[in-house]
This record gives C-alpha cells, structure tokens and sequence, in this order.
C-alpha cells in the first residue's frame, strides 16, 4: 500500500470514528427532541426512531375463520400458510406474511399481516400546548373518552426564570468588574488579603453556606423572593467573576490608563468608559457562564424559592413533572425542551465567547 | 478699610465653604437615603404586587440590576466630593466593599457558622461533639453515599478526560474539527434535570412483549436480552450507580475537549514533525509527546470534574432520589439538611465535602503565589 493511499485510510478513521461519536453525543436530545412532536399514542406505542424507514406489519385482510370453515381445534390453512390456533395466537410468520389470531377461539377472526416499508411520520404541537399552558386541556384517548389534563403552565416558569437569571448575571458581573478594577489598578490596605480569599473561595462548595443562609433569608423574610435568589446567586458566582475579570482587567495596557489619568479623569470615569467597554469579551463569557449556570441550577432555588408554585423556576417545573408524571413522556420531552430551547440558542450564538469563559478559567464553587 | 474688607472676604469665604460643607454633608446623607427609599419602594412593589408577571419580571430586571448601579453611582458621588485626601483613601473601597462584603457574607461567614453548627444538635442548641462526625462516617447510608461518590469521581473524571481528549485528538485531524466539537460541546447547555429526563427516556422500560420505547431496552431486546429498569437493577449494586455517571461523561466531555483542544493547538508543530521524522508512530507521538506536552491541562480538566462529581446533586435527585443504592454524599446533605430537618448532621456533611476540596484550595493558593508578584 502506497503512502498516500495509507494516509487516505488513515483520514477515513478519523472521520468515521469523530461521526460515530458525534451520533452517540447527540443521539439522546434527538430522541427527546423527536419525541416531544409526536403525539401522546405514538410516543406509548412506539419508539421514536420508527420516524426513520423502518419494515413494520400492516394488516392487509382480515379472515372470519367460520366463514372458510376452518376448524380452529385443529391444523388451518391460510394464504399458503399452516397453522394451529395456538401458534396464530403467537403469530404464525412466513416470510414476509404474518397471520394473527385476534379474539377468542370460537369467534376470533384472522389478520393477514404484510411486512411493508413505512416511517411515523405524523407530528403535533400539543405536547407543547399542554406543558406550555396554564389552562386544562381536552385530551381524547383512542377509544374515545375524553380525559382533563391540567397544563404544566411552564410559560410562567419560563418567566420566572428569566426574571431570576437575568440580574443573577447582570449583578455579579457588575459587583466583579468594580472589584477587579480595583484589585488591578488601585493600592488599598487588606488588598492581597481579600485577593487571596477571592482565589480561596473559589471552589469552596455552595452547600456550606445553604444553612446558615437559609436562616438568615427566614429572618429578612427573603425566601421565595427573586432578590434572595440573585443575591444568591451573587454570591456563589462572584469569587470566578472577580477573578476571572481580574486576570483579564489586570493585562490591559498600562499606557491607555495612565494617559486617561493625565487627562485628569478619575477612577470611576476610566472604570466606565475605558475599562468596561475594553473589558466586553471578558463581561461576554462569563456572562455567558454564569446565565447558563443559573438557568440550569435547581439546588439553589430548590432551598431558597421554596414550594411556591407562582414563583418556580422552570427546572423546578420540569423536576415537578418527572416526580409526578414520571411516564408521561409526551409532556417531558417537551417540557425538558422548553427548559433548553434558550441555553441552546445562547449557546450556539455565542459559543465563541462561552468556550474563551471556559479557557479563562473553570473552577467554580 | 481694607482690613475690613479682606475680613468681611474671608467671612464671606469662610460662610461659602461651610455652606458648601453643610450641603455637601446634606448631599452625602440625602442621595443615599433617596437612593434607598427608590430600591426599598421597588422591592415592595415587588414583593406585593398583583400586576402580570411578565410585567413584574421586568420592573425587578430594571429594579435589580439599575439598583445596583445606582449604589455605586451614589456612594462613588459622595467620596468624590470629599477631600482629595479622603477620596484616594475611601475610593477604592468603594470598588472593592460590595464583593468583599457579599464573599463573606455568603461563602466565608457562613462556613463558619455552618462549623459551628456541625457540633451541636438536630435543632443547633445543645453541644455534641463530634457526634455528628461520627455518624457521617459510620451510618450505614453515609458509607454508601462514600462508596458512589468515589465512583462517580473515578469513572466520571476518567472517563471525561479519556473521551475529552479522544475527540479533541480526532477532530484536530478531521476537515469538520468545529462541527464536530460543537455537537460534543452541546449538552453542556442543558439543565441536570434535562439530562436526566434525556437520560431516563433512554433507560425507560417496558414489560417483556411490549414495543421498548427506551432506546437501550430497545437495543437490548433486540439482541435477544431482556429489558430492564438500568439504573433501578438491584443485582448489581453499586454497578448501577454507572448508568447515571455515564450523564456526566455526556456532559463533561466536551469541557474537557474544549481545554485539550486548544492546549493541543498549542504544541510546536515542529516537535511533531521530528517525532514524525525519527520514524515515531502516530501512537507514539500521542503517548510520548502530546500527553507529557499537555500535562498541565490534563491536571486542571481532571481536577475540575473532581471537584464537580464530589458535589454531584442534581442528577441523583431527579432521577433516583437516592433509591437503588445511589446515595451520594450532596443529596445525604440535602435529605439530613432540609428534610429530616438535622442541621447539625447535616452541617457536618457540608464540612466533610468543604475538607475534600481543601487540597486543590491550597494548590490553587499555591499556584497563585508562585505566578505572579501580587
């Protein structure tokens, strides 16, 4: 084998190998995501992958036995197959014909089954509807009966997630930058003191402070309040804001900030119109970090929003699903879409940002 | 006559600077008390208000996030117009006070207090020792949650940092390196409670003869196996604990790609051409050259998903609550802590996880002195 013709081989397993784990990766949000369009039935009744070309039995004629005179105590004969009514049960399969005993022995009837290509390929919105809405819905089973199914009313917890994540990003970038400005460009006493606790808090667990915490937000009557969930939420993100934006705050070149200080600006002039708007990229990934971070956390709004229904974050909502409705899988595929739609579409629009956050740094508390 | 001028100047003078004292004094106590009674008459509005929600969600953006800067705004005015002295002096204070001050409060104060209460009882009155301690490290759930958590850590960093640097390996050689790394990136975004539901779609089981739904049962049956509840199959405690690490391994391998990735990027194309050149096989090269080149890297990405597994929570407690041997040492926290209501045993289980991260406190501290001259 020749060099090139090595290399060619060489370059066919790479790609093969990088596709087989890219399918295995994202195989398992394409089976949710799949699902969560196909309708309640579907999902009870077949797998999701019955979307692709798949050989399936169709019922091609129905046989009333006693009409044939077939004698169902013995040895019967259809369609060039022979069978006993016990293996008709089962189902009697030759080659790509399939016949099915339906009913009891005296008056069942016959199925003559064809093995034919087919795909599922009837989707619907209404899982979406329901785990969406806040109102009951009408839902026909297939044998006619309507059932009421109260909706899952994730818009609002859509809204209130949104409502805490937010100023949970917003408010510690805000807090960090002024703190890494400081650490960078000012001389104060207790500056490498407090520097060193930035650094020493930075993969202390948040489950140290969830006690006493909780008892201090029982006092303020902050619980179940979205200020004490973005304090929070302040506070455990704020030791990786700040040095992170330290590291990036504490490389801009000298020379920018010691011309603005000739020019007789002041600390807090060059902070807003020289710092920040150098420091976007920096803001960005953490930003980028620390909204992700808070729209997925469920440990913290677990203990400090409580059980309040009108202020659940949509993790809550999802996690309250699974409990109660752990097989309904037509509302939990579309549900745990709704909770990902908006990390997805940050995450593909600003991936840039969110991988240089993860190369900044990466040890979080 | 002109002495009484010059007197009547410097009174005049004298009356300016203490009216401008007394208005600047007026100033720096009345703008914060304004500035308070803004974001006090938000928060009521908020707590209280019965308008639609979407409404009140974005007053308390606007409120929470303009609140903010309006105290810096505000506090930053008032050293300002103190004397030059005092403003060099006070200013970076101002900078620095709120961080510092919302650190202690929520991480430094409270592990404290968190200590404190690990030596006393269930309600925090009577001391008991180490009690608490005892039992978190002889009960019977305790030892089980120990059990899976160091199998979480092993195989859940292991194998992240395998699969990581398998794919950032593959796709440095592959013409789709970026589409492909955004597909391993994706399920980074998504919530625990969504990888579990992802995840518990795939383990979903049906009885023998029904159509499997659940991708693996349906693999399995297919096969010719039975199906099973995975993560539930008790014969092969603590096996199964495997069938919920795997949903970090989805999630963190493409971290740990991320960091590989760009460290590999970083090796001198022309050490490789050596290696090539001395006759080096691919494999070689990967084990002899690249592995010692990204050391460094490989010790950050596996002590972050160490750190990450050891405090593992959500997945736990979505998918199993705990049931079928799946403890682990942050839902034991959570059950001892917020419902069995034991604050004192559960304390001390928050210490036990604080004293397991202590070694990578001291390397990082120890990293940070040796790097720079602070």
């Amino acid at each position: 084998m020749g060099a090139s013709s090595q290399r060619r081989l060489n370059v066919l397993i790479v790609n093969f190998a990088l596709l087989l784990l890219v399918l295995i990766w994202t195989i398992p949000t394409l089976g949710i995501f799949v699902s969560s369009f196909r309708a309640r039935n579907d999902i009870q009744s077949s797998g999701w992958w019955s979307i692709l070309p798949h050989r399936a039995w169709e019922t091609s004629r129905v046989i009333v036995p006693s009409e044939l005179g077939l004698d169902p105590t013995g040895v019967m004969e259809v369609e060039g197959i022979s069978a006993t009514f016990e293996e008709m049960r089962a189902g009697m399969q030759d080659g790509d014909t399939r016949l099915i005993w339906i009913g009891n022995r005296r008056l069942g009837r016959i199925e003559v089954q064809e093995r034919k290509w087919t795909v599922n390929w009837t989707f619907t919105m209404e899982n979406y509807n329901q785990v969406l809405s806040g109102k009951d819905i009408e839902f026909t089973r297939a044998d006619g009966t309507v059932e009421i199914v109260p909706g899952d009313n994730m818009t609002s917890a859509f809204i209130n997630s949104l409502a805490v994540a937010i100023p949970s990003t917003i408010i510690p970038i805000l807090i960090a930058a002024f703190a890494a400005y400081a650490f960078a460009w000012m001389r104060f006493p207790g500056r490498k003191v407090f520097f060193i606790m930035v650094v020493a808090l930075l993969v202390v667990p948040l489950q140290i402070a969830l006690i006493p915490i909780l008892r201090v937000y029982n006092f303020l009557q902050l619980n179940g309040t979205f200020l004490g969930m973005w304090l929070a939420h302040t506070g455990f993100g704020l030791a990786l804001a700040t040095y992170l934006l330290y590291n990036y705050i504490s490389g801009l070149p000298r020379e920018t900030l010691e011309s603005a200080f000739i020019d007789g600006a002041s600390h807090f002039t060059i902070f807003t119109r020289l710092i920040l708007p150098l420091s976007v990229p920096a803001l960005a990934s953490f930003a980028i970090f620390q909204f992700l971070w808070v729209w997925n956390d469920y440990l913290v709004a677990l203990i400090f929003l409580g059980g309040d229904p009108e202020t659940k974050v949509i993790t809550m909502r999802l996690a309250d699903i699974v409990g109660s409705r752990g097989n309904d899988w037509h509302l939990l595929t579309a549900g745990a879409f709704v909770t990902m739609i908006l990390p997805l579409a940050v995450f593909f629009s600003l991936q840039r940002f969110f991988v240089r956050g993860l190369l900044a740094g990466s040890v979080k508390g | 006559m002109t002495q009484f001028g010059a007197m009547t100047e410097r009174e005049a003078n004298v009356g300016t600077k203490v009216l401008a004292f007394i208005s600047r004094v007026f100033l720096a106590a009345i703008i914060p008390l304004i500035a308070f009674a803004v974001i006090y008459a938000g928060f009521i509005f908020l707590r209280d208000s019965n308008a639609p929600k979407w409404i009140v969600a974005v007053v308390a953006i606007i409120w929470g996030v303009g609140g903010v800067g309006l105290l810096y705004w505000v506090f930053n005015g008032i050293v300002e117009r103190m004397p030059d002295q005092w403003t060099t002096r006070l200013q970076p204070f101002v900078f620095v006070g709120p961080a510092v001050a919302i650190l202690i409060f929520y991480l430094a104060w409270p592990t404290l207090v968190t200590f404190r209460l690990s030596l006393l009882d269930r309600n925090g009155v009577a001391f008991v020792g180490l009690q608490n301690y005892v039992a978190a490290f002889s009960q019977r759930l305790m030892l089980e949650s120990f059990r899976n958590n160091l199998m979480w850590i092993l195989f859940g960093s292991t194998f992240s940092v395998i699969s990581g640097l398998l794919v950032a390996v593959l796709a440095d050689r592959s013409r789709w390196e970026r589409v492909a790394k955004s597909f391993i990136f994706l399920p980074m975004a998504i919530s625990f409670v969504g990888a579990g539901v992802i995840w518990n779609f795939i383990y979903t089981v049906r009885p023998a003869g029904v159509p499997q739904i659940g991708l693996l049962n349906a693999i399995a049956t297919g096969l010719g196996g039975a199906p099973r509840a995975w993560y539930a199959w008790t014969d092969i405690i603590p096996w199964n604990n495997l069938f919920l690490i795997v949903i970090v391994i989805w999630l963190q391998t493409g971290f740990a790609m991320v960091l590989f990735s760009a460290a590999l990027k970083g090796i001198p194309g022309e050490l490789m051409e050596a290696g090539r050149i001395d006759g080096a096989t691919e494999v070689q090269i990967f084990f002899r050259i690249m592995i010692p080149y990204i050391r460094g890297t490989v010790i950050t990405v596996w002590t972050t998903i160490v750190i990450f597994t050891l405090k593992i929570f959500d997945v736990v407690w979505v998918m199993t609550g705990g049931q079928f041997s799946t403890e682990v040492i942050a839902t034991q926290f959570y059950r001892q802590s917020f419902v069995a209501r034991n604050t004192g045993y559960g304390s001390a289980i928050a210490i036990v996880l604080l004293i397991a991260v202590i070694p990578v406190m001291i390397y990082n501290l120890r990293q940070f002195r040796e790097q720079e001259a602070f």
